[in-house]
Protein backbone atom coordinates (compact mmCIF):
# COMPACT_ATOMS: atom_id res chain seq x y z
CA UNK A 1 0.00 0.00 0.00
CA UNK A 2 1.06 3.41 -0.83
CA UNK A 3 0.05 4.86 2.37
CA UNK A 4 2.96 4.16 4.00
CA UNK A 5 6.78 4.19 3.24
CA UNK A 6 8.84 0.87 3.04
CA UNK A 7 10.37 1.63 6.04
CA UNK A 8 7.07 1.85 8.23
CA UNK A 9 6.59 -0.89 6.59
CA UNK A 10 9.24 -2.84 7.26
CA UNK A 11 8.78 -2.45 10.95
CA UNK A 12 5.51 -2.90 10.71
CA UNK A 13 5.46 -6.22 9.21
CA UNK A 14 8.84 -7.20 11.24
CA UNK A 15 8.56 -5.28 13.81
CA UNK A 16 11.63 -5.15 16.07
CA UNK A 17 11.74 -5.93 20.41
CA UNK A 18 8.15 -6.98 20.46
CA UNK A 19 7.51 -8.95 23.27
CA UNK A 20 7.89 -7.81 27.69
CA UNK A 21 10.99 -7.93 30.22
CA UNK A 22 9.93 -9.71 33.30
CA UNK A 23 11.17 -7.17 36.11
CA UNK A 24 11.91 -4.69 33.89
CA UNK A 25 13.60 -1.81 35.62
CA UNK A 26 11.12 0.97 33.81
CA UNK A 27 7.68 0.13 32.28
CA UNK A 28 5.53 3.01 31.04
CA UNK A 29 2.05 2.73 29.06
CA UNK A 30 0.14 5.38 27.08
CA UNK A 31 -2.70 6.27 25.00
CA UNK A 32 -5.96 4.12 25.28
CA UNK A 33 -8.15 1.36 24.02
CA UNK A 34 -11.13 3.88 23.29
CA UNK A 35 -8.91 6.22 20.82
CA UNK A 36 -7.52 2.72 19.35
CA UNK A 37 -3.86 3.04 20.14
CA UNK A 38 -2.32 2.09 23.48
CA UNK A 39 1.30 1.75 23.48
CA UNK A 40 3.67 -0.14 26.38
CA UNK A 41 7.12 -0.31 26.64
CA UNK A 42 9.84 -1.88 28.92
CA UNK A 43 13.20 -1.09 30.03
CA UNK A 44 16.36 -2.97 31.15
CA UNK A 45 17.94 -0.22 32.38
CA UNK A 46 22.29 -0.76 33.78
CA UNK A 47 24.31 1.55 34.71
CA UNK A 48 22.32 4.33 33.16
CA UNK A 49 22.40 2.45 29.91
CA UNK A 50 19.32 1.06 28.29
CA UNK A 51 20.68 -3.03 27.64
CA UNK A 52 17.30 -4.07 26.68
CA UNK A 53 13.71 -2.75 25.78
CA UNK A 54 10.61 -4.48 24.41
CA UNK A 55 7.10 -3.45 23.46
CA UNK A 56 3.70 -4.27 22.71
CA UNK A 57 1.23 -2.15 20.88
CA UNK A 58 -2.07 -2.04 20.28
CA UNK A 59 -2.46 0.12 17.32
CA UNK A 60 -2.24 0.53 13.52
CA UNK A 61 0.39 -0.17 11.67
CA UNK A 62 1.90 3.19 11.83
CA UNK A 63 2.11 2.59 15.64
CA UNK A 64 3.47 -0.72 15.76
CA UNK A 65 5.96 0.70 13.59
CA UNK A 66 6.43 3.82 15.83
CA UNK A 67 7.08 1.36 18.71
CA UNK A 68 9.34 -0.36 16.93
CA UNK A 69 11.85 2.26 15.27
CA UNK A 70 11.47 3.96 19.08
CA UNK A 71 12.51 0.66 20.30
CA UNK A 72 15.53 0.02 18.40
CA UNK A 73 16.60 4.08 18.66
CA UNK A 74 16.98 4.20 21.98
CA UNK A 75 18.56 0.23 22.59
CA UNK A 76 21.61 1.08 24.05
CA UNK A 77 21.63 4.44 24.79
CA UNK A 78 22.05 6.10 27.91
CA UNK A 79 19.16 7.43 29.50
CA UNK A 80 19.69 11.23 28.88
CA UNK A 81 20.20 10.02 25.05
CA UNK A 82 16.94 8.63 25.11
CA UNK A 83 15.37 11.45 26.63
CA UNK A 84 16.19 13.27 23.80
CA UNK A 85 14.57 11.38 21.32
CA UNK A 86 11.73 13.17 19.85
CA UNK A 87 8.91 12.19 17.92
CA UNK A 88 10.34 14.33 14.90
CA UNK A 89 13.22 12.15 15.23
CA UNK A 90 11.03 8.87 15.14
CA UNK A 91 9.10 10.25 12.09
CA UNK A 92 12.17 11.05 10.24
CA UNK A 93 13.50 7.64 10.52
CA UNK A 94 10.84 5.99 9.48
CA UNK A 95 11.04 8.33 6.24
CA UNK A 96 7.93 10.01 7.31
CA UNK A 97 4.09 9.40 8.27
CA UNK A 98 0.96 10.60 7.03
CA UNK A 99 -0.11 13.90 8.27
CA UNK A 100 -3.42 12.11 10.38
CA UNK A 101 -0.98 9.70 12.10
CA UNK A 102 2.07 12.05 13.40
CA UNK A 103 -0.02 11.53 16.74
CA UNK A 104 1.61 7.31 16.72
CA UNK A 105 5.06 8.96 17.02
CA UNK A 106 4.10 11.42 19.70
CA UNK A 107 2.28 8.62 21.53
CA UNK A 108 5.95 6.17 21.10
CA UNK A 109 8.13 9.84 22.30
CA UNK A 110 5.43 9.45 24.99
CA UNK A 111 5.72 6.08 26.02
CA UNK A 112 9.76 6.29 25.97
CA UNK A 113 9.13 8.98 28.11
CA UNK A 114 6.79 7.07 30.65
CA UNK A 115 8.89 4.19 31.15
CA UNK A 116 12.46 6.10 31.98
CA UNK A 117 9.86 8.14 34.32
CA UNK A 118 8.53 5.24 35.70
CA UNK A 119 12.61 3.74 36.20
CA UNK A 120 13.16 7.21 37.99
CA UNK A 121 9.96 6.93 40.35
CA UNK A 122 11.17 3.37 41.25
CA UNK A 123 14.43 4.35 42.31
CA UNK A 124 13.83 7.57 43.86
CA UNK A 125 15.87 9.48 41.42
CA UNK A 126 14.89 13.18 41.12
CA UNK A 127 14.71 14.81 37.50
CA UNK A 128 12.78 17.37 36.03
CA UNK A 129 9.13 16.69 36.08
CA UNK A 130 9.09 19.60 32.90
CA UNK A 131 11.15 16.65 30.73
CA UNK A 132 7.72 14.41 31.19
CA UNK A 133 4.82 15.89 29.70
CA UNK A 134 1.88 14.02 30.86
CA UNK A 135 -0.73 12.28 28.24
CA UNK A 136 -3.31 15.40 28.74
CA UNK A 137 -0.88 17.46 26.97
CA UNK A 138 -1.71 15.85 23.25
CA UNK A 139 -4.80 16.64 21.43
CA UNK A 140 -5.31 13.41 19.91
CA UNK A 141 -7.88 11.76 22.76
CA UNK A 142 -9.53 15.42 23.86
CA UNK A 143 -12.74 14.15 22.10
CA UNK A 144 -13.00 11.73 24.05
CA UNK B 1 -3.34 -15.39 -4.20
CA UNK B 2 -4.99 -12.22 -4.40
CA UNK B 3 -8.43 -12.53 -3.12
CA UNK B 4 -10.74 -9.45 -3.33
CA UNK B 5 -13.28 -9.34 -0.37
CA UNK B 6 -14.09 -6.07 -0.50
CA UNK B 7 -17.31 -6.18 -2.61
CA UNK B 8 -19.28 -3.22 -0.65
CA UNK B 9 -16.60 -1.33 -1.45
CA UNK B 10 -16.39 -1.73 -5.38
CA UNK B 11 -16.98 -4.30 -7.68
CA UNK B 12 -14.51 -5.33 -10.39
CA UNK B 13 -16.65 -5.02 -13.83
CA UNK B 14 -18.20 -7.66 -15.17
CA UNK B 15 -17.22 -8.57 -19.20
CA UNK B 16 -21.04 -7.80 -20.11
CA UNK B 17 -20.60 -4.53 -18.80
CA UNK B 18 -17.23 -3.41 -20.36
CA UNK B 19 -18.88 -4.79 -23.91
CA UNK B 20 -21.77 -3.04 -23.04
CA UNK B 21 -19.66 0.22 -22.64
CA UNK B 22 -17.37 -0.05 -25.97
CA UNK B 23 -19.89 0.36 -28.81
CA UNK B 24 -21.01 3.83 -27.12
CA UNK B 25 -17.44 5.00 -27.16
CA UNK B 26 -16.35 4.01 -30.66
CA UNK B 27 -19.70 3.68 -33.24
CA UNK B 28 -22.68 5.27 -31.08
CA UNK B 29 -20.53 8.43 -29.87
CA UNK B 30 -23.58 10.93 -30.11
CA UNK B 31 -24.70 13.30 -27.71
CA UNK B 32 -28.56 12.13 -27.27
CA UNK B 33 -29.66 16.07 -27.72
CA UNK B 34 -28.55 16.26 -31.07
CA UNK B 35 -30.55 16.15 -33.58
CA UNK B 36 -28.49 14.13 -35.89
CA UNK B 37 -28.34 10.81 -36.72
CA UNK B 38 -25.80 10.08 -34.72
CA UNK B 39 -27.28 12.03 -31.72
CA UNK B 40 -30.35 10.12 -32.36
CA UNK B 41 -28.64 6.65 -31.99
CA UNK B 42 -27.62 7.85 -28.54
CA UNK B 43 -31.41 8.75 -27.76
CA UNK B 44 -32.10 5.65 -28.78
CA UNK B 45 -30.02 3.89 -26.91
CA UNK B 46 -30.81 5.96 -23.77
CA UNK B 47 -34.20 5.56 -23.78
CA UNK B 48 -33.80 1.50 -24.40
CA UNK B 49 -31.22 1.42 -20.97
CA UNK B 50 -33.87 3.30 -19.21
CA UNK B 51 -36.79 1.41 -20.37
CA UNK B 52 -34.71 -1.68 -19.12
CA UNK B 53 -33.73 -0.16 -15.99
CA UNK B 54 -36.95 0.55 -15.41
CA UNK B 55 -38.77 -2.83 -16.20
CA UNK B 56 -36.45 -4.79 -13.41
CA UNK B 57 -37.27 -1.57 -11.00
CA UNK B 58 -41.03 -2.28 -11.45
CA UNK B 59 -41.98 1.48 -12.33
CA UNK B 60 -41.97 3.39 -15.65
CA UNK B 61 -39.01 4.72 -17.72
CA UNK B 62 -40.24 8.37 -17.18
CA UNK B 63 -39.55 7.68 -13.21
CA UNK B 64 -36.00 7.15 -13.68
CA UNK B 65 -33.46 10.06 -13.38
CA UNK B 66 -29.56 9.09 -14.56
CA UNK B 67 -26.87 10.38 -12.03
CA UNK B 68 -23.43 10.35 -11.05
CA UNK B 69 -24.17 7.89 -8.33
CA UNK B 70 -25.62 6.78 -5.59
CA UNK B 71 -24.21 9.56 -3.51
CA UNK B 72 -26.03 12.14 -5.55
CA UNK B 73 -29.15 10.37 -6.14
CA UNK B 74 -29.61 10.65 -1.99
CA UNK B 75 -28.72 13.84 -2.21
CA UNK B 76 -31.24 14.81 -4.66
CA UNK B 77 -33.90 12.30 -2.94
CA UNK B 78 -33.76 14.08 0.17
CA UNK B 79 -33.43 17.86 -0.88
CA UNK B 80 -36.12 17.46 -2.98
CA UNK B 81 -38.10 15.65 -0.10
CA UNK B 82 -37.28 18.66 2.21
CA UNK B 83 -38.34 21.45 -0.35
CA UNK B 84 -42.23 19.58 -0.94
CA UNK B 85 -42.36 19.47 2.72
CA UNK B 86 -40.94 23.30 3.70
CA UNK B 87 -43.65 24.34 1.00
CA UNK B 88 -45.97 22.87 3.37
CA UNK B 89 -45.01 23.76 6.36
CA UNK B 90 -43.48 20.26 7.35
CA UNK B 91 -39.51 19.93 8.52
CA UNK B 92 -39.19 16.90 10.33
CA UNK B 93 -37.57 14.28 8.69
CA UNK B 94 -37.02 10.50 10.18
CA UNK B 95 -33.66 8.70 8.60
CA UNK B 96 -31.64 6.17 10.83
CA UNK B 97 -28.65 6.18 13.23
CA UNK B 98 -26.72 3.82 10.63
CA UNK B 99 -27.10 5.59 7.18
CA UNK B 100 -24.16 6.41 4.90
CA UNK B 101 -22.83 9.78 4.97
CA UNK B 102 -24.60 10.86 1.66
CA UNK B 103 -28.03 10.61 4.25
CA UNK B 104 -26.25 11.66 7.10
CA UNK B 105 -24.56 14.97 5.72
CA UNK B 106 -27.21 15.70 3.70
CA UNK B 107 -29.57 15.45 6.70
CA UNK B 108 -26.75 17.40 8.62
CA UNK B 109 -26.89 20.37 6.15
CA UNK B 110 -30.81 20.68 6.58
CA UNK B 111 -30.90 20.72 10.38
CA UNK B 112 -28.66 23.63 10.15
CA UNK B 113 -31.41 24.85 7.90
CA UNK B 114 -34.31 24.61 10.29
CA UNK B 115 -35.14 20.60 9.67
CA UNK B 116 -36.20 18.93 12.45
CA UNK B 117 -34.49 15.26 12.28
CA UNK B 118 -35.16 12.12 14.21
CA UNK B 119 -32.70 9.16 13.92
CA UNK B 120 -34.14 5.59 14.84
CA UNK B 121 -31.99 3.42 16.94
CA UNK B 122 -31.17 0.60 15.14
CA UNK B 123 -30.56 -1.63 17.74
CA UNK B 124 -27.90 -4.52 18.64
CA UNK B 125 -29.20 -6.45 15.60
CA UNK B 126 -29.24 -3.49 13.17
CA UNK B 127 -32.39 -3.83 12.40
CA UNK B 128 -35.23 -0.58 12.31
CA UNK B 129 -39.06 -1.79 12.60
CA UNK B 130 -42.08 -0.32 11.25
CA UNK B 131 -43.04 0.33 14.61
CA UNK B 132 -40.78 2.55 15.21
CA UNK B 133 -41.19 4.16 12.16
CA UNK B 134 -44.75 4.63 12.58
CA UNK B 135 -44.02 5.73 16.29
CA UNK B 136 -41.81 8.58 15.03
CA UNK B 137 -43.99 10.03 12.12
CA UNK B 138 -45.68 13.33 13.55
CA UNK B 139 -48.02 15.77 11.44
CA UNK B 140 -45.15 17.90 10.38
CA UNK B 141 -42.69 14.67 9.03
CA UNK B 142 -42.06 15.25 5.00
CA UNK B 143 -39.89 11.95 4.72
CA UNK B 144 -38.63 8.99 5.70
CA UNK B 145 -35.20 7.54 4.86
CA UNK B 146 -34.27 4.11 5.50
CA UNK B 147 -31.52 2.36 3.59
CA UNK B 148 -32.54 -0.93 2.27
CA UNK B 149 -29.27 -2.81 3.36
CA UNK B 150 -26.41 -1.52 5.31
CA UNK B 151 -23.32 -0.95 3.93
CA UNK B 152 -21.08 -2.30 6.24
CA UNK B 153 -22.54 -4.93 8.44
CA UNK B 154 -25.42 -6.07 5.35
CA UNK B 155 -28.66 -5.92 7.51
CA UNK B 156 -31.37 -5.53 5.17
CA UNK B 157 -34.63 -3.47 7.10
CA UNK B 158 -37.95 -4.41 5.94
CA UNK B 159 -38.34 -1.67 3.64
CA UNK B 160 -41.64 -2.54 2.77
CA UNK B 161 -43.43 -2.84 5.92
CA UNK B 162 -41.69 0.61 6.22
CA UNK B 163 -43.27 1.75 2.93
CA UNK B 164 -46.77 0.49 4.11
CA UNK B 165 -46.41 2.88 6.96
CA UNK B 166 -45.46 5.98 5.38
CA UNK B 167 -48.33 5.28 2.41
CA UNK B 168 -50.79 4.63 5.03
CA UNK B 169 -49.68 8.09 7.25
CA UNK B 170 -48.90 9.95 3.66
CA UNK B 171 -45.26 10.58 4.11
CA UNK B 172 -42.72 10.37 1.33
CA UNK B 173 -40.09 7.27 1.95
CA UNK B 174 -37.02 7.15 0.00
CA UNK B 175 -34.91 4.26 0.17
CA UNK B 176 -30.89 4.61 -0.33
CA UNK B 177 -30.60 0.98 -1.90
CA UNK B 178 -26.62 1.13 -2.88
CA UNK B 179 -25.94 -1.97 -1.47
CA UNK B 180 -29.18 -3.71 -2.12
CA UNK B 181 -30.29 -2.99 -6.68
CA UNK B 182 -28.47 -6.33 -8.13
CA UNK B 183 -28.11 -8.14 -4.92
CA UNK B 184 -31.77 -8.85 -3.49
CA UNK B 185 -35.07 -8.59 -5.49
CA UNK B 186 -36.09 -4.97 -5.04
CA UNK B 187 -39.27 -3.95 -6.78
CA UNK B 188 -40.11 -0.12 -5.85
CA UNK B 189 -43.75 -0.61 -6.26
CA UNK B 190 -44.22 -3.67 -4.10
CA UNK B 191 -41.91 -2.15 -1.90
CA UNK B 192 -44.16 0.77 -1.60
CA UNK B 193 -41.10 3.20 -2.32
CA UNK B 194 -41.37 6.91 -4.00
CA UNK B 195 -37.70 7.61 -4.24
CA UNK B 196 -35.02 4.94 -4.43
CA UNK B 197 -31.34 5.60 -5.09
CA UNK B 198 -29.08 3.09 -6.74
CA UNK B 199 -25.11 3.06 -7.78
CA UNK B 200 -23.66 0.93 -10.92
CA UNK B 201 -20.33 0.02 -9.67
CA UNK B 202 -21.64 -1.98 -6.86
CA UNK B 203 -23.20 -4.25 -8.88
CA UNK B 204 -20.33 -4.60 -11.46
CA UNK B 205 -20.78 -1.51 -13.40
CA UNK B 206 -18.95 1.34 -13.62
CA UNK B 207 -18.18 3.92 -11.05
CA UNK B 208 -19.13 7.45 -11.23
CA UNK B 209 -23.18 6.28 -12.62
CA UNK B 210 -26.23 5.98 -10.71
CA UNK B 211 -29.78 6.26 -10.86
CA UNK B 212 -32.52 7.76 -8.90
CA UNK B 213 -36.25 6.10 -9.03
CA UNK B 214 -38.88 8.61 -8.95
CA UNK B 215 -42.65 8.49 -7.89
CA UNK B 216 -44.63 10.22 -10.62
CA UNK B 217 -45.95 13.36 -9.69
CA UNK B 218 -43.02 14.40 -7.02
CA UNK B 219 -41.44 17.38 -7.93
CA UNK B 220 -37.75 17.21 -7.98
CA UNK B 221 -35.16 19.85 -6.73
CA UNK B 222 -32.19 20.44 -9.18
CA UNK B 223 -28.96 20.17 -8.12
CA UNK B 224 -27.29 20.60 -11.38
CA UNK B 225 -28.79 23.29 -13.22
CA UNK B 226 -28.08 23.56 -17.28
CA UNK B 227 -29.58 21.73 -20.04
CA UNK B 228 -32.95 19.91 -20.18
CA UNK B 229 -31.51 16.16 -20.04
CA UNK B 230 -33.34 14.16 -17.52
CA UNK B 231 -36.62 16.16 -18.03
CA UNK B 232 -34.99 19.00 -17.04
CA UNK B 233 -34.19 17.39 -13.77
CA UNK B 234 -30.43 17.12 -13.68
CA UNK B 235 -28.26 19.48 -16.18
CA UNK B 236 -25.42 17.65 -17.85
CA UNK B 237 -25.03 15.26 -21.40
CA UNK B 238 -25.54 11.87 -20.08
CA UNK B 239 -22.38 9.73 -19.86
CA UNK B 240 -24.23 6.93 -22.23
CA UNK B 241 -21.11 4.29 -22.17
CA UNK B 242 -21.70 4.15 -18.38
CA UNK B 243 -25.19 4.05 -18.27
CA UNK B 244 -24.75 1.08 -20.81
CA UNK B 245 -22.75 0.02 -18.83
CA UNK B 246 -24.66 -0.26 -15.83
CA UNK B 247 -27.95 -1.19 -16.98
CA UNK B 248 -26.39 -4.48 -18.70
CA UNK B 249 -24.66 -5.46 -15.67
CA UNK B 250 -27.76 -4.87 -13.32
CA UNK B 251 -29.58 -7.09 -15.90
CA UNK B 252 -26.96 -9.81 -15.85
CA UNK B 253 -26.99 -9.29 -12.06
CA UNK B 254 -30.84 -9.66 -11.96
CA UNK B 255 -31.24 -12.67 -14.23
CA UNK B 256 -28.43 -14.46 -12.31
CA UNK B 257 -29.14 -13.31 -9.23
CA UNK B 258 -31.00 -16.98 -7.59
CA UNK B 259 -27.80 -18.61 -8.37
CA UNK B 260 -25.30 -15.55 -7.39
CA UNK B 261 -27.39 -15.50 -4.32
CA UNK B 262 -27.28 -19.59 -3.29
CA UNK B 263 -23.52 -19.60 -4.26
CA UNK B 264 -22.59 -16.54 -2.34
CA UNK B 265 -24.35 -17.09 0.92
CA UNK B 266 -22.99 -20.55 1.00
CA UNK B 267 -19.87 -19.09 1.02
CA UNK B 268 -20.82 -16.29 3.32
CA UNK B 269 -21.93 -18.69 5.84
CA UNK B 270 -19.04 -20.94 5.88
CA UNK B 271 -16.81 -17.65 6.32
CA UNK B 272 -18.88 -16.72 9.11
CA UNK B 273 -19.15 -19.98 11.28
CA UNK B 274 -15.13 -20.52 10.32
CA UNK B 275 -14.58 -16.77 12.33
CA UNK B 276 -17.12 -17.59 14.89
CA UNK B 277 -14.43 -20.06 16.32
CA UNK B 278 -11.91 -17.18 16.76
CA UNK B 279 -12.03 -16.42 20.99
CA UNK B 280 -13.93 -13.04 21.83
CA UNK B 281 -15.14 -11.98 18.54
CA UNK B 282 -18.42 -10.99 17.44
CA UNK B 283 -20.75 -10.86 14.32
CA UNK B 284 -21.70 -7.41 13.58
CA UNK B 285 -25.87 -7.44 12.16
CA UNK B 286 -28.29 -9.83 12.32
CA UNK B 287 -27.19 -13.41 11.53
CA UNK B 288 -30.70 -14.30 9.07
CA UNK B 289 -31.91 -10.60 7.50
CA UNK B 290 -28.30 -9.92 5.88
CA UNK B 291 -27.12 -8.95 2.13
CA UNK B 292 -25.42 -12.44 0.86
CA UNK B 293 -21.98 -11.65 0.34
CA UNK B 294 -21.47 -10.12 3.93
CA UNK B 295 -19.42 -10.94 6.60
CA UNK B 296 -18.69 -8.28 9.63
CA UNK B 297 -16.89 -9.33 12.83
CA UNK B 298 -15.31 -7.27 16.06
CA UNK B 299 -12.32 -9.21 17.08
CA UNK B 300 -11.33 -7.47 21.00
CA UNK B 301 -7.67 -6.74 21.54
CA UNK B 302 -6.58 -5.19 18.34
CA UNK B 303 -6.97 -2.65 16.21
CA UNK B 304 -8.41 -2.99 12.33
CA UNK B 305 -6.03 -1.13 10.15
CA UNK B 306 -3.08 -3.51 11.03
CA UNK B 307 -5.60 -6.04 10.72
CA UNK B 308 -5.83 -5.22 6.71
CA UNK B 309 -2.62 -4.44 6.79
CA UNK B 310 -1.66 -7.60 7.17
CA UNK B 311 -4.28 -9.40 5.36
CA UNK B 312 -3.36 -7.24 2.32
CA UNK B 313 0.14 -8.16 2.51
CA UNK B 314 -1.68 -11.95 2.41
CA UNK B 315 -3.29 -11.08 -0.88
CA UNK B 316 -6.89 -10.35 0.94
CA UNK B 317 -8.49 -7.36 0.50
CA UNK B 318 -11.08 -6.53 3.23
CA UNK B 319 -12.38 -3.31 4.98
CA UNK B 320 -12.72 -1.95 9.14
CA UNK B 321 -14.54 0.34 10.39
CA UNK B 322 -11.83 1.29 12.58
CA UNK B 323 -11.26 4.95 13.50
CA UNK B 324 -7.40 4.55 11.70
CA UNK B 325 -9.07 3.27 8.21
CA UNK B 326 -11.17 6.45 8.39
CA UNK B 327 -9.17 9.21 9.22
CA UNK B 328 -11.01 10.47 12.29
CA UNK B 329 -10.66 9.59 15.66
CA UNK B 330 -14.05 7.62 15.70
CA UNK B 331 -14.59 4.31 14.41
CA UNK B 332 -17.22 3.65 12.46
CA UNK B 333 -20.68 5.14 13.39
CA UNK B 334 -22.51 2.27 12.48
CA UNK B 335 -20.78 -0.49 14.84
CA UNK B 336 -21.15 2.33 17.49
CA UNK B 337 -24.55 3.13 16.25
CA UNK B 338 -25.31 -0.90 17.23
CA UNK B 339 -23.87 -0.44 20.21
CA UNK B 340 -20.23 -1.72 19.89
CA UNK B 341 -18.32 0.46 22.43
CA UNK B 342 -14.90 2.04 20.56
CA UNK B 343 -12.56 -0.20 22.02
CA UNK B 344 -14.58 -3.19 20.23
CA UNK B 345 -15.38 -1.31 17.03
CA UNK B 346 -11.84 -0.63 16.44
CA UNK B 347 -11.24 -4.25 15.82
CA UNK B 348 -13.58 -4.72 12.77
CA UNK B 349 -13.09 -6.45 9.86
CA UNK B 350 -15.61 -6.40 6.98
CA UNK B 351 -15.53 -9.14 3.85
CA UNK B 352 -18.22 -8.69 1.47
CA UNK B 353 -18.00 -11.56 -1.20
CA UNK B 354 -20.11 -11.68 -4.52
CA UNK B 355 -19.81 -14.69 -7.33
CA UNK B 356 -16.34 -14.22 -7.90
CA UNK B 357 -15.01 -15.40 -5.08
CA UNK B 358 -14.52 -19.41 -4.73
CA UNK B 359 -14.89 -22.10 -1.73
CA UNK B 360 -11.09 -22.16 -2.03
CA UNK B 361 -10.58 -18.26 -1.46
CA UNK B 362 -12.84 -18.70 1.87
CA UNK B 363 -10.68 -21.86 2.91
CA UNK B 364 -7.65 -19.58 2.63
CA UNK B 365 -9.39 -16.56 4.26
CA UNK B 366 -10.24 -18.73 7.49
CA UNK B 367 -6.57 -20.39 7.25
CA UNK B 368 -5.28 -17.07 7.15
CA UNK B 369 -7.26 -14.22 9.42
CA UNK B 370 -6.98 -16.26 12.53
CA UNK B 371 -2.91 -16.51 11.98
CA UNK B 372 -3.21 -12.27 11.95
CA UNK B 373 -5.71 -11.87 14.50
CA UNK B 374 -3.50 -13.99 17.08
CA UNK B 375 -0.52 -12.19 15.92
CA UNK B 376 -1.80 -9.09 16.62
CA UNK B 377 -3.23 -9.93 19.76
CA UNK B 378 0.14 -11.61 21.04
CA UNK B 379 1.80 -7.69 20.58
CA UNK B 380 -0.90 -6.43 22.40
CA UNK B 381 -1.20 -4.68 25.52
CA UNK B 382 -5.11 -4.24 26.13
CA UNK B 383 -4.81 -8.81 24.94
CA UNK B 384 -2.66 -9.12 27.55
CA UNK B 385 -4.63 -7.09 30.19
CA UNK B 386 -7.74 -9.16 29.11
CA UNK B 387 -6.26 -12.66 29.61
CA UNK B 388 -4.66 -11.38 32.93
CA UNK B 389 -7.89 -10.29 33.80
CA UNK B 390 -6.83 -6.73 34.61
CA UNK B 391 -9.07 -5.63 31.60
CA UNK B 392 -12.65 -7.18 31.09
CA UNK B 393 -13.84 -9.04 28.31
CA UNK B 394 -16.52 -7.16 26.75
CA UNK B 395 -16.80 -9.63 23.71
Amino acid sequence: MALYSEKVMDHFTNPRNVGEIENADGVGEVGNAKCGDIMKIYLKIDDNIITDVKFNTFGCGSAIASSSMATEMIKGKSIDEALEITNKAVVEALDGLPPHKIHCSVLAEEAVKAALKNYYDKNNIPYDKELFPDCDSCAHCADH
Amino acid sequence: MQIYADNAGTTKMSRTAIDAMLPYMETYYGNPSSLHTVGQEAAEALAQARAEMAAILGCEPREIIFTSGGSEADNQAIFSAAAIGEKKGKKHIISTAFEHHAVLHTLKRLEKQGFDITLLDVHENGLVTPEQVRDAIREDTCLVTIMYVNNEIGTIQPIREIGAVCREKGVLFHTDAVQAVGHIPVNVKDDNVDMLSLSGHKFRGPKGIGALYVRKGIILTNLIEGGAQERGKRAGTENIPAIMSMVAALKEAVDHMDENTKKVQALRDKLIAGLAEIPHCALNGDATHRHPGNVNFCFEGIEGESLLLLLDAKGICASSGSACTSGSLDPSHVLLAIGRVHDVAHGSLRLSLNEENTEAEVDYMLEEIPKVVEYLRNMSPVWKDLINGKRQFIL
